[in-house]
């Protein structure tokens, strides 16, 4: 699929962003139908919206760190559908990685920030690519579909979490689920803004997205992956063992998860709050079907996401539109992105939108 | 002795109650299934139905239409969904997540347009109904005394998605589609035909379960009120093997686990590990069934 330096390899990349921007539209479109019925505006809404996401460096602040949890899940699930699986787990992941961090982070308060930081953040990552090694290898030995299993895991690991910071991680006199704030020294920085949420979660996130691109495409693990993706066959005859790298694929998936939400708690909460995850995992396969697992891609359709999501609270108390609209909307961008050649459903003309689809 | 009572009393009662929105989206994740269509999106459908079902009361004071309004919702969420997934030949599990995420933003959305909160007002509730003379049986009368009508009407709904499988042509056909939709296609069968009509069936059965909750079991519609059971039904489905009789089993004994919570295992065991029951079970049930050929092999598999 990406043929390098080659005109049809140009036209196929247009192509899928032609789409993707065709399904964003669409999908904004119809979200402005809506407000139409409501007998409001469309256009003030959604320059509300801007203006709640952008009017000032704090809004902007904010908007950028909304994107974080979003791009590392949006990464994570690329990985996975890279190598040919579909990681719906990731929700479960980050809460794995969450979760340890935390717990490794309160039991050893008093650890030099060189230390505690980086071994924390280590110890999530590890835990979410455990946890997701589950389906991995379960997909791998007895071929039991990822989607399954992940589901299972999802829930499991967010109940446990439930349960141990409602129970013996509970912060005393406590009434809502959640342990004792970490050390000072195990935060995340706040970055460029002070009082906004934007942290150094951010960079890490942007840092993974440019690892992740560099792997799969310059590396030879990485070239594997995605032969494995693409045709499993074809890599089994050229001495690739899929199962191989089915298992490694969801266990990197899983460490780039847990990730997201140990920026989250690191960065915004300093703690473990039960449900912390307004279903990062699950906007995170939109963000990354919508770049089509380009991890450049996952940056800009993590801060289109983000954008909206930070955005809508302002459209919501100046307008009236009720933020959930933005779910719809998320939701009608998946709809859209993941039907095959979209765009072909309106007759342009096919040199117009350049129209070329490998997918 | 008191356990006992209070197991037959209340605990049994209570989990059968529970299990019922769960077996509806049992049965319709083993239609979809079945018919090799993977479909994660019977959580949203039971949403849309939940929602519509307490609409539909709200409007016309009627319970019933409301379960009606319920049913047509899910069936129009599932016709959406398999449109997207067979004709538009999107890939089947982003589907499903897209339509839960469609189903919670958009009631969310109208809940909070019609009622100004994300709780919708009170509406009327489904009656419960007595059946005269049985309810004098000694001990087992609790079940026939103040239940709701789904109370009986999901044994004919498993007994007919039972015999539909296994005693009709149109079952095995179904069967057949999800070994192998190829074969099936050239036996003459119109998989595509099926496959519509089965997963608006699928549908329309999630919309039952989702207005069960509503208007049946509660009498509001609350914000995502369907929490997980769409995802609970679809492990069931698994548990059970893929076999309505099965899934009817599976969530029975899921729910039951659920309904311990409210009785005895909340002192002992803390509810969110009874809550993991149920996907723990089915985790373990999937890694230890060495032969998946009970699995519809052709699993999202499009053709």
């Amino acid at each position: 699929m990406e043929k390098n330096k080659t005109f049809g390899s140009i036209g196929a990349k247009l192509g899928d962003l032609g789409s993707s921007l065709f399904s964003i539209a669409l999908a904004l479109a119809m979200g402005a139908v809506i407000i139409l019925f409501m007998g409001l505006n469309p256009l003030t809404a959604y320059a509300e919206l801007w203006r709640g996401a952008f009017q000032n460096p704090t809004a902007i602040a904010n908007t950028l760190s909304r994107a974080t949890p979003l791009l590392l899940c949006g990464l994570s699930v690329a990985v996975a559908r890279r190598a040919g699986l579909f990681n719906i787990g990731a929700e479960g992941q980050l809460h794995a990685g969450a979760i340890a961090t935390i717990l490794f982070m309160l039991a050893f308060p008093s650890l030099p920030r060189i230390l505690l930081l980086p071994v924390g953040i280590l110890i999530g990552m590890f835990a979410g690519a455990a946890w997701a090694l589950i389906p991995g290898i379960l997909k791998a030995k007895r071929g039991i579909h990822e989607v399954v299993v992940c589901i299972m895991c999802n829930y499991l690991i967010i109940l446990f979490c439930a349960y141990l910071v409602n129970g013996p991680f509970l912060e005393p006199g406590s009434h809502v689920g959640q342990t004792t704030l970490i050390a000072e020294a195990g935060r995340l920085s706040n970055l460029f803004v002070p009082r906004s949420q934007l942290n150094t979660g951010f960079l890490i996130a942007i840092g993974v997205a440019v690892v992740v691109y560099i792997f799969l495409f310059k590396t030879s693990l990485g070239f594997k992956f995605r032969t494995v993706g693409s045709n499993p066959e074809a890599a089994r005859a050229g001495g690739i063992i899929p199962e191989k790298i089915s298992i490694g694929a969801m266990a990197f998936a899983g460490s780039i998860a847990a990730l997201a939400g140990i920026t989250e708690v690191l960065g915004k909460y300093y703690r473990f709050i039960d449900g912390f995850s307004p279903s990062f995992g699950f906007t995170g396969i939109a963000v990354a079907f919508l770049a089509r697992s380009n991890p450049f891609g996952i940056i800009l359709s993590a801060l289109l996401f983000g954008t909206l999501d930070s955005g809508s609270l302002r459209m919501a108390r100046v307008t009236g539109v009720s933020s959930d609209l933005i779910i719809v909307i998320q939701a009608l961008v998946i709809f859209f992105v993941a039907i095959p050649n979209i765009t072909k459903f309106f007759k342009l003309p096919k040199n117009v939108i350049l129209a070329r689809f490998d997918k | 002795m008191q356990f006992l009572d209070s197991l037959i009393t209340h605990i049994l009662p209570l989990g059968y109650q529970l299990s019922i929105p769960i077996a509806l989206a049992a049965i319709a994740a083993t239609i979809s299934e079945r018919l090799g269509v993977i479909n994660l999106g019977i959580e949203g459908q039971m949403l849309v139905g939940a929602f519509a079902a307490v609409v539909g009361s709200h409007l016309t004071g009627s319970p019933v239409i409301g379960i009606l309004f319920g049913m047509i919702a899910g069936g129009v969420f599932g016709l959406l969904h398999v449109t997207v997934c067979v004709k538009l030949r999107s890939n089947q599990a982003v589907c499903g997540v897209a339509i839960n995420l469609l189903a919670l933003g958009l009631t969310d959305f109208l809940t909070t347009l019609i009622w100004g909160t994300k709780i919708s007002a009170l509406v009327t509730r489904l009656p419960n109904v007595t059946v005269p003379l049985l309810e004098r049986i000694p001990i087992a009368g609790v079940f026939f005394r103040n239940q709701t009508v789904f109370f009986y009407l999901l044994p004919l709904i498993v007994a007919a998605a039972y015999i539909f499988f296994y005693k009709t042509r149109w079952g095995l056909r179904v069967m057949a589609i999800g070994h192998n939709p190829q074969a099936a296609l050239s036996a003459g069968i119109n998989v595509v035909k099926y496959r519509y009509v089965g997963l608006m069936i699928a549908g329309v059965l999630a919309g039952l379960g989702g207005a069960y909750l509503s208007v049946a079991f509660n009498n509001a519609f609350v914000s995502d009120m369907v929490a997980g059971r769409g995802f609970m039904g679809i492990a069931s489905n698994i548990f059970g093997g893929w076999n309505p009789l099965g899934s009817f089993l599976a969530s029975f004994l899921f729910a039951f686990a659920q309904s311990l919570r409210y009785y005895v295992a909340g002192a002992v065991v803390p509810t969110q590990i009874t809550q993991m029951l149920p996907y723990a079970i089915t985790l373990i049930v999937l890694i230890a069934v060495k032969k998946r050929s009970r699995a519809p092999e052709a699993m999202g598999v499009l053709e």
